[in-house]
Parts: C-alpha cells; structure tokens; sequence
C-alpha cells in the first residue's frame, strides 16, 4: 500500500524532530570533548565550535598532576569492584530463593523487602545508625549499606522465575542435587545475560554516587572521585592545580576551564569506552524489569 | 499418606495441591533448609539498614540526647513537628518542593511517552539505533558531572548558552545564581537527562502490540497519526498507569543529590526544598531529632500519596501498583 501524503508529513516531521533531539543530547557532550582538547584560548573566545583548535592538552595535565584526585580515582575504583561483587551475591541469595514457588515464606518475605521501596526512616536515623555501628570514615560504609537494590532484586526473581525452565531444577533434584549444587552448577551457568546487567547497573552505581561518601566520609584519603570531581567542578576548588606563578587573572580562569573539561572527560571514561558495547545490556536489563511492570 | 503426593512434593517450584498434615507441612520448611541459610544475610541487611533506622525514626518524637541512645531520650511528643510547621521557612520549603514536584511531572511523564512513540515510528533501523543511542547516553553521566555541566554551559562568564545569547545581542544572564532560574534548569536539566532511558519501557510495550491491530487499523483507512492515537496510546496505556502512580507517589520525593549540588547561598529561595533542610539542620547542624521528623513527615506525605493515587488507579479499573 502506498503512503498517502499525509502519512509521508508525518514521517518527515518525525525524522526532523528526532535529529533535533539527538542534535541536542548530543553536542553538549561533544563539545565537552572537542573542549578538553583545545587551546583554553581558543574555547573562551568562542572560536571552538566543530572540531578542536590549536591541540592542548593542558586541562589533563593539571588533572593527573594532582595526587589526591589520582588517590580518589582509585578509591572509587576499589569500592566499584568490591561494592559490585558484595551486591551479585547478595542480590542471588536474596532472588533466587524468592523466586521459587516451595520456599515457605516468600510471600511474607518479599513484602518485607518491596515495602522498604516505598517506606523508609530517612537520612537522619539511618546516619545515627552508622555512627553508632562504628562505620563512619570507613571503607565499609560505601560498599556495605547498598548492598541490595530492591528494583535488582526483583529483575532477578523475574529472570529466575521466567528464564529457567523448572523441568530442569525437577530433574537435577530427582538425581539427588542439593538446592546449593542446584544453584552453583545449573541456575547460575543459565542466568549469564541477567548477572551481566546487574554488574553493569550495580557498577555504574557505585561509579557515580557521592551521596553516601558526602554524609559518612570526612576523611579525604578515602574520597571517592565524585567527592573531589564536586570540588572541581562545581565548588570551583582548584587553586593548587592553576598555577599561582600564572601571570594574570584571565590565564588562571581559562586553565580552569579547562581543568573542568577534562575533569568530566576522564569521570566518565570507562562508560564512554564502554558504553557502545554494554547499550544492549542495559536495555536488556530495563526490558526484564518491565515484563514484571 | 498417598504415594502420588509425595512424588509431587519432590518436585520443586509446585504448589502442594493435595492438604498436607503436619509432618509434610514440615517437610516443606526443612528440605529447603539450605534456601534459608543463603536467605539469612538478605534478613540481616533489611532488617539493620531498613528496618532499625524505622525504629530509630522514633528520634522525632523525642528530645535526642546522644549518650542515652535512641531508646533512652526521654518522649516529647510533637514538639518538633510543631517548631517544623510555625518556623519561618516552612512555606518556603513546602512551597519549593511542591512546585518542583509538578513541574518534574509536567514535564518529565509525558516526554518520554512522546519520544518513544517517535521512535517506534522510524523504519530505518540505523536511525533508529543512532536516536536511541545517543539519548540514553547521559543517563549515565553522574549527578556531579550532570550539575557540572549544567555550571559550566550556564556560566555568565565563559558558558556557551551566555556566549548564544550575545551572540544574538542579548544580554548575559547569570542563570545559577538567579533564583528564577533554578527550577526551569533543574527540570529541564533532568529532562535532558533521562527522557531516553525512560522510554525504553514504553518501547518495549509498543513492541508488544499486536501487528494485527495495526493491519486492521490501516485496512479501515486510519493514517499514521490515527494509527498512534488509536493503536499505539491505548496500546502503552497500562504501562504509562504504572508509572504515572510511581511518579506521583515521588512527587515530593524529590532527589536530594541534584537539587544539593545546585544549590547555593543566592538561589536559596528557590531551591530549598524538604531533604536539603534535613541535611542543614540535621547533619551539618546536629539537630538530630528536629530533621528527623521533617524528614518522617516527608516520607508519611509520600507514602499517602502513593496509596491514594494506587487506591484511585484500581477504583477506575485500570492497572495498578497492588
């Protein structure tokens, strides 16, 4: 059937909108990263607007000559890695269990977990209960108490109750399994696709939150790279990194733009390299929650 | 006991159909026994990081006093219920945080219900994939690095909005420290944000509409734009139900991590809301049983809200929450 006019309007104005859109997500950030690579001269006067002018790379050089933020890189890092494992674990035990149907309680359970989505005692309890479990100031604090997401638990139970066909937990227990051999050498081998999304959500997480590190942390060696990207960024704290021997005022203001640039840069390196091949994963992942609605 | 029966209760993930006595009822819990010791820490977390801080929410009604513990304080009642509401910025706060709320539901629902079924439309896969990459990409952009961009694009001195504008010959605007300003680009901001990440679950309905639907629609002579309003809206309705109870059910919830980091001593007025005056005075002021219950009368608000919209969701028969 051939389109009619008004159908082909409808597409056009489709097209133009969507490149509009996308134009608009896109060139901010873009810009950010012809920015970072220009001449801090060339970007204040305006002149950079496609592609990079007069290669600088001074913004980076501040950056990594600065020891405590290189300090904060691996911070985030260590709780990245060891957050992400402490909340897979966690995350299994917690949905497996739920999402079979001969596990007594389940029902009593999973209201007590999903009523804590919609009801919570709020920051200040929660702060005094840190404090009096003697976690402030410690590494544990930004792993421990996210340990589970409530929303992960539940993409999980859906995968294990929908993706891992019960005729093969039947047959494994009929040949004698136990639930933990069950668990270690068929659900887990089957569930790949799922855990690859929580490490994925659960990593980014852990990557670019400074809520908990801004309320228990007060010591600066345990600063995650959020904390200090904060002070850069947006508290405009930088005077080691901007030369005090930088002769006038405009050359410091202009270095310090470009510090800000190539601050965000590096922050969101490891998504931007990796962010085109794990796109699938995390729609994966968003498509799975959904299914349970 | 009956031989069948017994089998049957073998088999995991099935319900007992048959009624059991007392001994299989036990059955039941201990053959599992291995599930419950991996459950245990699960227990554990929710009831210590969840549960304890609801006990411990009890503070607002209390005069806190440090080395007595939570239980020790002695009970005052609503006190400091009372000094939230008659204290100067009670309206400043509510006022902010009312009208932010909205405004992130005016704007923020029906954005990406629009972009999705843009989408949907597109024939050519490559753009399609081009459109959803690139709007899903600052949804993973941190809130510092989001708020920092925000400053530096909007700054009145190198920022690249206020380079446009005089560009253009307007005058520079010093959109950060204007309070006029703050909850437009709070809004809008987060818009930018996350309009494409929010559509992947409306995407992921309209691909679940039946084709027939669609064939039949074309057949009666429906265009384009018909076929959308017809098919595709009713087609994603439940789906958008869903989510416009979460999102009302949050109205007052809004994000302490953003609004913080955008705020400062000049905008104030504007930016003020619920969870940033429980950090001041809580946190950073000490005062530890006063902002707990603002804090506690912010959670009661939102959790009202979320069962009322609920109720009324299934009073009118469409999907709900539970």
């Amino acid at each position: 059937m051939a389109e009619s006019r008004g159908d082909r309007m409808v597409a056009v104005t489709i097209y133009v909108l969507l490149s509009f859109i996308a134009l608009l997500v896109i060139y901010p950030l873009f810009f950010v990263m012809i920015a970072s690579i220009s001449s801090p001269e060339m970007v204040m006067r305006g002149e950079v607007w496609l592609w990079p002018k007069e290669l600088s790379f001074v913004g980076y050089e501040r950056l990594f000559a600065n020891s405590e933020l290189m300090r904060g890189y691996l911070n985030t890092l260590l709780y990245t890695v060891v957050g992400t494992a402490i909340n897979l674990v966690m995350t299994i035990a917690a949905a497996y269990p739920l999402s079979r149907q001969d596990f007594r309680g389940r029902n009593f359970f999973t209201f007590m977990i999903v009523f804590t989505m919609f009801f919570s005692g709020g920051m200040i309890p929660t702060y005094l209960l840190i404090r009096d479990l003697g976690m402030l100031n410690t590494f544990w604090v930004m792993v421990i108490p996210s340990a589970l997401s409530v929303w992960n638990i539940l993409i999980m139970r859906t995968f294990f109750q929908n993706s891992i066909p019960k005729e093969v937990q039947e047959a494994a227990f009929i040949d004698g399994a136990s639930n933990t051999k069950l668990i270690l050498r068929i659900v887990l081998p089957l569930s790949i696709p799922v855990l690859a999304v929580m490490v994925l959500f659960y990593a980014v997480g852990h990557w670019n939150s400074y809520f908990s590190a801004l309320l228990y942390l007060s010591d600066r060696d345990r600063y995650p790279l959020q904390l200090f990207m904060r002070e850069i960024l947006i508290q405009g704290q930088m005077q080691e990194m901007v030369e005090i021997s930088d002769d006038s005022l405009a050359r410091s203001l202009m270095d310090a733009e470009a510090i800000k640039y190539a601050a965000v840069i590096v922050t969101n390196l490891p998504m931007l390299l990796l962010y085109p091949f794990l796109q699938k994963y995390f729609i994966k992942g968003v498509m799975v929650g959904a299914v349970k609605g | 006991m009956e031989p069948r029966a017994v089998l049957k209760n073998k088999a995991p993930g099935q319900d007992i159909q048959t009624k059991t006595s007392f001994k299989k009822e036990l059955r039941q819990w201990t053959k599992n026994w291995e599930l419950y010791v991996i459950f245990l820490p699960v227990i554990a977390y929710f009831i210590i990081f969840h549960y304890l801080p609801m006990y411990g929410v009890q503070i607002a009604f209390k005069d806190f006093i440090a080395n007595q513990g939570i239980t020790g304080s002695p009970w005052v009642g609503f006190k400091h219920f009372e000094r939230f509401f008659d204290s100067y910025y009670f309206t400043r706060i509510m006022e902010n945080t009312i009208v932010i709320g909205l405004y992130e539901l005016a704007a923020g629902f029906p954005i990406p219900i629009i972009l999705a079924l843009m989408i949907h439309e597109v024939r050519s896969s490559k753009f399609r994939r081009f459109v959803q990459t690139v709007t899903y990409m600052p949804h993973f952009l941190s809130t510092v690095v989001m708020v920092g961009l925000v400053v530096m694009f909007l700054s009145p001195v190198s920022g690249l909005v206020n380079s446009m504008i005089v560009a253009f010959g307007g005058e520079r605007i010093s959109f950060m420290t204007e309070p006029g300003w703050f909850k437009s680009i709070f809004v809008w901001s987060g818009v930018w944000q996350t309009m494409g990440w929010s559509s992947i679950i409306y995407l992921a309905a309209l691909a679940g509409i039946d084709p027939q639907l669609h064939e039949a629609a074309k057949v009666d002579g429906a265009g384009r734009l018909k076929r959308i309003w017809h098919v595709n809206l009713p087609g994603i309705a439940p789906t958008m139900m869903i989510l416009l109870i979460l999102n009302i059910g949050s109205v007052l919830g809004i994000g302490f991590e953003k609004v913080f980091l955008m705020q400062n001593p000049l905008n104030m007025e504007a930016s003020d809301v619920i969870a940033t005056n429980v950090y001041r005075s809580g946190i950073l002021g000490a005062q530890y049983s006063f902002s707990a219950a603002v804090g506690l009368f912010n959670s009661i608000i939102n959790f009202i809200l979320l069962v009322t919209v609920n109720r009324i969701a299934r009073k009118a028969g469409s999907s709900s929450l539970w």
